[in-house]
């Protein structure tokens, strides 16, 4: 039997352009002391029995501080029990989750706390996208005035030529993610858009506009898991763990070049072995879809899909036993640094095919039941995607931002949205299952972990 | 007729400070009320002068000083990288050095009018993916000569020029429309 892991509470700051009122160290105090007064337990008496942490930040550059996992670890109280840190860019959360797993799965810890924390505003913005960008190759991209929105502007204008994706497609993206935080008081960006709003934006990287964009944010999340012996640990020390548990079921990861110029563009047979799903590859309609594109030079995964999330996804999947990821997930929270990556992901995770994330971004399958966007959406929510507000909405703290999402997975699992927030609006009916999602760079790193509620 | 402005833009820099108000009185009350300060915020300057290594690279911008386009590529399994990679990722084996045509098609661009601190004099700027007969990827690169940014870009030929007064930088050579 695989070993049980449970996510048994979790804290977030709350996400803002700058924190200026206090250091890192004190705000992610705020999302770990959030995290332990909500299964009821004093400070001193969770210190005691708490095996060990896994920190997660992304860039020494923003605090021009080294080793600042460290100094949290002391702040929170936590010397001398073991600790490590996680880097894996915009991953970095994901993958500081699925560490704070593996050390509870491997029997290492019985209780292991996971947080994360980014101070982005400690430089001005183009400062710090500059900083951001240095997650490129230095010697061959970063010097051609590669950044971030550019990378992600190439693989949309490629997405768009290859597949006929359209800028109001990805749009749908912005208005549901931004509708959506507005029942969420940890999001930085609360508003109501239209798809006209999002296309007469500012342009930073054709055809990507601000609005298409995530922002920089200061913030931190935490989350406790524990084993079974752990959880007896806990309860037997007072502790008020919610029932039905959360099960952390399935754990994926995936890696591709930085250089996003070296990805290979395979061949049909090659895809078909390696990266389709097993829907796809059972599926005699889909096998034929697929060979019609690459009878028309189709190649993958080229500049326009991420290799990376397709395999961290097929492994999560196999890990949990999913099949049919838009019906056995009842939501996903992914790693929306873009409107475009969102449309990118649903394909990556299996949602649909390659080749019809715009489509599905404007059909309604990935919006929330009882939320009036505005929008003449022909299909009835199946899955929810990020019905948090993404990272688009709630921003985009870069070592908090996957944390953050496993917060907000296990509150929807435990029914707690309302408690929570104030407001269950966001509230997904029943939600027995969900996927989080967390996507370095231009997809060198992506990590897909499964929640599960117990029943 | 000019618009005037209606906010002042933000900025750094100002009068350097020497003191802060501060309770005269230091008691349970006054010390109470420094939890109620609003942070100071500093100016921390710091640069660095890297001595950054090309290493097993460096050919490439050697080769980009003189015109010419290098790329690498397994002496086995003849797979070309566009980038310089000193070793191929799927035989492990070092890869050769090869000469790239100078003439390739644009796979995929965009346009940016914001970027990094240090680019953002240079914005708006093309960026552009090129393919070239005979290689396996692709190179990044900027691409001049071109207006009115259109999906129609993807799949235009384009042709490599060299700046005389080489920087050693992959921007010293640019892609153009070809003729």
């Amino acid at each position: 039997m695989p070993p049980v892991v449970y996510a048994v509470s979790g804290g977030v700051s709350k996400f803002a352009k700058a924190r200026p009122d206090k250091t890192f160290q004190a705000i992610v105090k705020e999302a770990y002391d959030y995290a332990i007064r909500d299964i009821g337990l004093s400070f001193e008496r969770f210190t005691e029995l708490v095996d060990g942490s896994v920190a997660s930040y992304f860039s020494d550059h923003f605090q021009r501080q080294l080793m600042s996992g460290i100094m949290v670890q002391d702040y929170l109280g936590l010397c001398p029990k073991p600790s490590h840190r996680v880097e894996g860019g915009g991953a970095t959360g994901g993958l500081c989750f699925q560490e704070a797993w593996k050390s509870v799965a491997s029997g290492h810890m019985d209780i292991c706390v996971a947080y994360g924390f980014e101070t982005m505003s400690h430089v001005e913005t183009w400062k710090g996208n500059e900083f951001i960008a240095l997650a490129s190759d230095v010697s061959f991209d970063y010097p051609v005035g590669g950044f971030y929105s550019g990378y992600y502007a190439m693989m949309v204008t490629r997405h768009m030529k290859e597949f006929g994706t359209t800028v109001e497609q990805m749009a749908h993206v912005s208005v549901k993610n931004h509708f959506n935080a507005l029942h969420n008081p940890y999001a930085q960006k609360r508003q109501r858009y239209t798809i006209a709003d999002i296309r007469s934006a500012p342009m930073v990287a054709w055809p990507l506009t601000r609005l298409d964009i995530c922002v920089m944010s200061d913030g931190a999340a935490a989350t406790i898991l524990c084993n079974e012996e752990g959880l007896q640990k806990l309860e037997k020390a007072g502790a008020k763990i919610a029932r039905p548990l959360v099960r952390v079921t399935g754990i994926g990861r995936g890696t591709d070049a930085m250089r996003m110029a070296d990805r290979p563009h395979v061949d049909y047979d090659t895809f078909m072995q390696q990266y389709a799903t097993e829907q796809e590859k059972s599926s005699d309609e889909t096998r034929a879809y697929y060979r019609t594109l690459w009878d028309k030079g189709f190649r993958y995964p080229g500049v326009h899909s991420f290799r990376a999330g397709r395999t961290a996804g097929n492994q999560a999947y196999k890990h949990a036993g999913i099949h049919d990821p838009l019906r056995e997930l009842d939501f996903v929270e992914l790693h929306d640094a873009y409107t475009s990556s969102e449309v990118q992901t649903y394909e990556d995770l299996g949602l649909c095919r390659y080749g019809e994330g715009g489509a599905f971004a404007a059909s309604g399958k990935a919006f929330l039941p009882d939320i009036d966007y505005g929008l003449p959406l022909p299909d009835r929510p199946v899955c929810p995607v990020n019905p948090s507000g993404g990272l688009i909405a709630c921003g985009h703290p870069v070592g908090a931002t996957g944390l953050m999402q496993a917060v907000f997975a296990i509150w929807q699992l435990q029914g707690a949205i309302e408690k929570h927030f104030g407001d269950d609006t966001l509230q997904i009916k029943n939600a027995r299952r969900g996927a989080i999602h967390s996507h370095a760079g231009t997809g060198t790193y992506v990590s897909v972990s499964v929640l599960e509620r117990e029943s | 007729m000019t618009t005037l402005p209606d906010q002042r833009p933000e900025s750094l820099g100002g009068y350097i400070v020497h003191n802060l108000p501060f309770p005269k009185v230091l008691n349970e009350d006054t010390l109470a009320l420094l939890k109620q300060m609003t942070p100071i915020q500093i100016e921390q300057v710091y640069s660095i002068a890297y001595l950054h290594s090309y290493g097993q690279d460096s050919p490439f911008f050697a080769g980009l000083t003189n015109g010419v386009l290098l790329g690498s590529r397994d002496p086995q399994t003849g797979y070309t990288y566009a980038n310089p990679r000193g070793h191929d990722m799927i035989t492990g084996e070092e890869t050769q050095w090869v000469v790239l045509p100078n003439e390739g098609t644009v796979h995929a661009f965009t346009v940016c009018y914001f970027g990094s601190e240090e680019f953002l004099p240079e914005c708006p700027f093309v960026l552009a993916l090129i393919e070239f007969e005979g290689a396996n990827t692709l190179f990044l690169t900027r691409l001049l000569g071109v207006d009115q940014a259109s999906l129609d870009w993807i799949g235009m030929k384009v042709t490599a020029k060299y700046l005389r007064n080489s920087k050693l930088k992959p921007t010293d050579v640019y892609f153009v429309p070809r003729e």
